[in-house]
């Protein structure tokens, strides 16, 4: 395997699988796109009359799919952990002997850890998209047969949009569709909220399925997913577990570190004059970010500014804030909780937004480039900045990377909050084990032991001092968490690749080795 | 026949569970760790390094670990080494690393002028809750080995938190206090002679009921010292007064030992005492009796607290009793009266129930109207709350700003007699107006 140094001093291989990879020239190197392959999904002229796209049952839904060994299959993650369409697919295209499998995910959870199967017996030969938990570790172990792929939110969108990610058939969950193909995520009793993962897929998958257990007669509406782009619909009993879709109500952390950094986040926001009147922010649902955005919105209510919008993952916190008006809209790639899935369905401030809309590489902007402030986390940083959210130190690939690169590489200003040790484990560290977001790109790190500020960013570092605000470098931080916790080893690495870390381009920012002793 | 194991420790986050069984084989360390791809050999040399200073080179020893650092290890093979009857044969200076340089030995003594608005209790035998403990900004930090600890833990506690004092690590800025268990029981002469030699700024000897329960402390204390080579004196005292024959004593408690510093009260435990059954018990709305969140420390139970919270309307007719905690008015009156004649602060007790921010504030301003200089605090999210209530109000600060001013003015014009607003001006007064813009400026 040849192997060549990017712009980010990382090893990354010249090319995998025949396929010759792009090695990252920096965040924003503006290569020109290239079609990877035609689009897939140009359907002849319909027949006149309405279309019978229903099948009735999933024999008959496989039996109609044109898929072979080796074909690309893509799901989306609304339905989080409560999912049970992703299973049932896979178990049953392997029980009529199909092998060699890509699954193209969005996202996957616990429950999903009941592929691992599949793939051991060969069913499944790559995954391209996040890997978690269980799946991750397998992956980190060399458990999966081919080099997976993992890409930002926008990045799958982008490797849709020119065909290098070309899927097969899409299999889209829907809570509320109809016999049409017209679905949406905020009815029916799985309701979910958006729907917007998926619709990159619905618009280029060679085929394209609709599973429901919400169908309603023609027209459903809001068609977050155009029944135009839809070839079958299939109704079942359940597509999840309503349980385990939406939690009841996010429960704000007690953790002490979590709640100073996320205090210290917000003064920084407001010292450095972030808070302006208009202003807008995302902030995930991670434990810090809520926490955030909580302290945020009481200075915001403080110095009675008021935000435009927020963006991301919707929560009650953010609904509330909505509801107060201290925020014009929120802009929704996902709804946590119940109160976000009703919000999304009956208020028109609360926008439902999809990847091309968010985060969209290929595109003369995207929510993302409209944000002041991007509140991000992190599993590690390092002295240039960089930021890993892939791995854990001990090099098991347990995240994927979600929105955060685009997010990152979009905003004025991108902030990532991370306590300085969890347990024992540095997270400040000299060099991260694997790249993810590049230091060019990240401006502040937040972290219980003070704020460190990148020095491209001279113009943050003085207002945060006039106000007051504990200072620190990375060297110092690193330092002080080493006289804490003790050096840690180095995870030992084979030399075979496992992973591709794609940049929002598709160009490669980093690979992810498999464990020499896992 | 199966050799006795001795264990110390816990399954928990940031600690860890050891055992230990003699042998006639060479000690083999056998760790199970959910960092030990990263620290599994940094574990083994910890225990190996206390091993070393315990003169223990035969046996089998087992660790199961969450993520503790070095210090929570090494307090944890300690214990489990000290109950299978071995002795400290080499300092820990000796056999420790870098890492383990003694921070105690730079710990100044303190003084009654510090102010100890908000006082953090820690359990002594979580090793988590301490870790970042120093960043809250909590004026005092108080390693509890009394109430926070069942019995069957006060070993292993103690000398967790000698540990954490020796080796200070994460303690920042605050007064580094533990809370021993009362003299009179079977743990508080052990806990004095674990503990005094790591250092601690202060002790708070609950359960105060005499004079000659200071008086003890106070002499046990300074054979410690001298035994540890400190200055006699250098530990301080928080007397905690928390009955009602400590109550009736508090004055003579107060001026028992020029250790002093403050004199804490102790509400739970007095209630308890004089057998008060608050009358908002049956009254109270359920909102108020909710329980509280199970991450908190527990300390005090909840029920006092509950009683302050319910609205006073529920309870009128009542009269004085029907005043939300109206059973310990006087006693802490006297605690304050005492306090004061002393020339120390007077402490309040905790609010339990942290998620009643409301009432927290509202326990902060009765307390502070009654003549208290702090109250205890149970989570870190009440510290900030606690603070801003104890910190002197703008007018305070004007009227501090307006007598500082006169009295500079008057010594320089070589005046006697001045006064402001109507009050005379001497230079006590002063001092304590310049105290207070001291306090006030830090904190603007």
């Amino acid at each position: 395997m040849d192997w060549i140094t990017n712009a980010a001093g990382r090893s990354v291989p010249a090319e995998i699988g025949g396929r010759k990879l792009k090695p990252f020239a920096g965040a924003i190197a503006n290569e020109s796109p290239t079609l990877a392959a035609l689009p897939a999904a140009l359907r002849p002229l319909p027949a006149r009359g309405r279309p019978n796209k229903l099948v009735a049952s999933w024999d008959e839904l496989l039996d109609r799919l044109d898929l072979r060994d080796g074909a690309t299959i893509s799901f989306h993650h609304h339905l989080r952990d409560g999912d049970r369409v992703v299973l049932e697919v896979v178990s049953r295209l392997a029980a009529r002997g199909l092998r060699g499998l890509t699954i193209a995910p969005t996202a996957l959870f616990p429950t999903h850890d009941a592929l691992l199967p599949y793939i051991r017996s060969g069913v499944i030969a790559a995954v391209e998209g996040s890997m978690n938990g269980a799946i991750g570790a397998a992956c980190s172990r060399g458990e999966i047969e081919k080099t997976c792929v993992l890409r930002s939110h926008g990045g799958r969108q982008r490797a849709i949009q020119e065909g290098e990610l070309a899927i097969d058939a899409a299999f889209i969950a829907a809570p509320c569709a109809d016999p049409f193909g017209n679905a949406n995520g905020v009815y029916g009793k799985s309701a979910c909220g958006p729907l917007g993962y998926a619709l990159p897929d619905s618009e280029r998958a060679r085929q394209v399925a609709v599973i429901t257990d919400g169908l309603v007669p023609y027209p459903c509406q809001p068609w977050s997913i155009k029944g135009g782009n839809v070839d079958y619909v299939l109704q079942v009993e359940s597509i999840g577990d309503p349980e385990k879709i939406v939690s009841g109500t996010t429960k704000l952390t007690r953790s002490p570190t979590q709640l100073l950094i996320a205090d210290l986040t917000a003064r920084f926001i407001e010292a450095a004059g972030l808070m302006r009147e208009g202003f807008s922010f995302q902030a995930g649902a991670g434990g810090i970010s809520l926490a955030a955005t909580v302290s945020l919105a009481a200075r915001m209510r403080a110095a009675g500014v008021k935000a435009s919008f927020a963006h991301g993952g919707a929560t009650k916190i953010l609904v509330d804030l909505l509801a107060e008006g201290l925020l014009g809209s929120i802009v929704d790639l996902q709804s946590f909780d119940l109160d976000a899935v009703r919000s999304c369905a009956s208020n028109p401030r609360h926008i439902e937004s999809d990847p091309f809309a968010s985060y969209g590489p290929r595109s003369a902007g995207c929510v993302a480039n409209m944000l002041d402030v991007a509140i991000l986390g992190a599993t590690e940083v390092d002295l240039g900045f960089n930021v890993n959210v892939n791995t854990h130190s001990d090099g098991q690939l347990l995240h994927g990377i979600g929105g955060h690169t685009d997010a990152a590489a979009s905003a004025g200003c991108t902030i990532i909050t991370a306590p300085s040790f969890r347990k024992r484990i540095p997270i400040v560290r000299e060099r991260v084990t694997t790249l993810t977001c590049p230091g060019e790109v990240v401006d502040v790190i937040v972290t219980e032991r003070g704020i460190a500020i990148n020095p491209r960013r001279a113009d943050l570092a003085d207002r945060a001092r006039r106000a007051g605000l504990p200072l620190v470098t990375l060297e110092r931080l690193m330092d002080e968490v080493l006289q804490i916790t003790g050096a840690p080893e180095s995870p030992r690495f084979a030399d075979r690749p496992v992973a591709l870390v794609q940049w929002r381009d598709g160009t490669v920012i980093d690979v992810v080795r498999q464990l020499e002793h896992p | 026949m199966a050799a006795e194991r001795f264990f110390a420790g816990a399954k928990a986050k940031s600690d860890c569970l050891v055992a230990y069984e003699a042998d006639q084989e060479p000690l083999e360390v056998e760790v199970r760790s959910s960092v030990g791809a990263l620290f599994g050999a940094a574990i083994a040399a910890a225990v190996r390094r206390v091993a070393a200073e315990f003169g223990v080179v035969r046996g089998r020893f087992e660790i199961e670990d969450d993520g503790a650092l070095d210090g929570a290890i090494a307090a944890r093979a300690e214990a489990a080494f000290r109950k299978a009857g071995f002795a400290r044969i080499a300092a820990a200076a000796e056999a420790a690393g870098p890492a383990a340089a003694p921070v105690a030995a730079l710990r100044k003594p303190s003084s009654k002028d510090r102010p100890r608005r908000a006082r953090l209790y820690l359990p002594g035998d979580q090793p988590h809750l301490a870790i970042n403990a120093g960043l809250f900004g909590a004026d005092c930090l108080i390693f509890d080995l009394e109430d926070a600890v069942a019995e069957e833990r006060k070993f292993d506690a103690r000398i967790l938190v000698r540990v954490a004092l020796e080796r200070g690590v994460m303690l920042g800025s605050s007064e580094i206090i533990v809370r021993v268990n009362p003299l009179s029981g079977p743990y508080g002469a052990d806990d004095l002679a674990e503990i005094v030699r790591a250092r601690p700024q202060a002790i708070i000897l609950p359960k105060c009921e005499s004079a000659a329960d200071v008086a003890e402390a106070d002499r046990a204390i300074g054979d410690l010292e001298e035994a540890a080579g400190m200055p006699r004196g250098f530990v301080r005292l928080l007397p905690l007064v928390e009955t009602a024959a400590g109550v009736l004593q508090a004055a003579a408690i107060a001026a028992a030992s020029p250790r002093n510093v403050a004199l804490c009260f102790g509400r739970e435990d007095f209630s308890r005492d004089i057998r008060a059954v608050p009358l908002a018990q049956g009254a109270a709305p359920p909102a108020a009796a909710a329980p509280q969140s199970a991450a908190a420390p527990q300390v005090a139970g909840a029920s006092a607290q509950a009683a302050a919270a319910a609205p006073a309307a529920a309870l009128a007719g009542f009269g004085f009793a029907g005043i939300p905690g109206a059973e310990s008015f006087l006693a802490r009156q006297m605690i304050v009266l005492a306090a004061r004649a002393a020339g120390i602060d007077p402490l309040d007790s905790v609010f339990a129930d942290v998620e009643d921010e409301a009432g927290l504030i509202r326990s902060c301003a009765e307390a502070r109207a009654l003549g208290f200089a702090g109250k205890g605090v149970i989570h870190p999210v009440q510290i900030p709350v606690v603070l801003k209530a104890f910190r002197p109000t703008e007018k305070e600060a004007a009227r501090a700003e307006r007598i500082v001013a006169a009295f500079d003015a008057a010594i320089a014009e070589g005046r006697g007699a001045i006064s402001v607003d109507g009050a005379m001006i001497d230079a006590p007064v002063a001092a304590k107006a310049r105290a207070l813009l001291t306090q006030y400026r830090g904190e603007a």
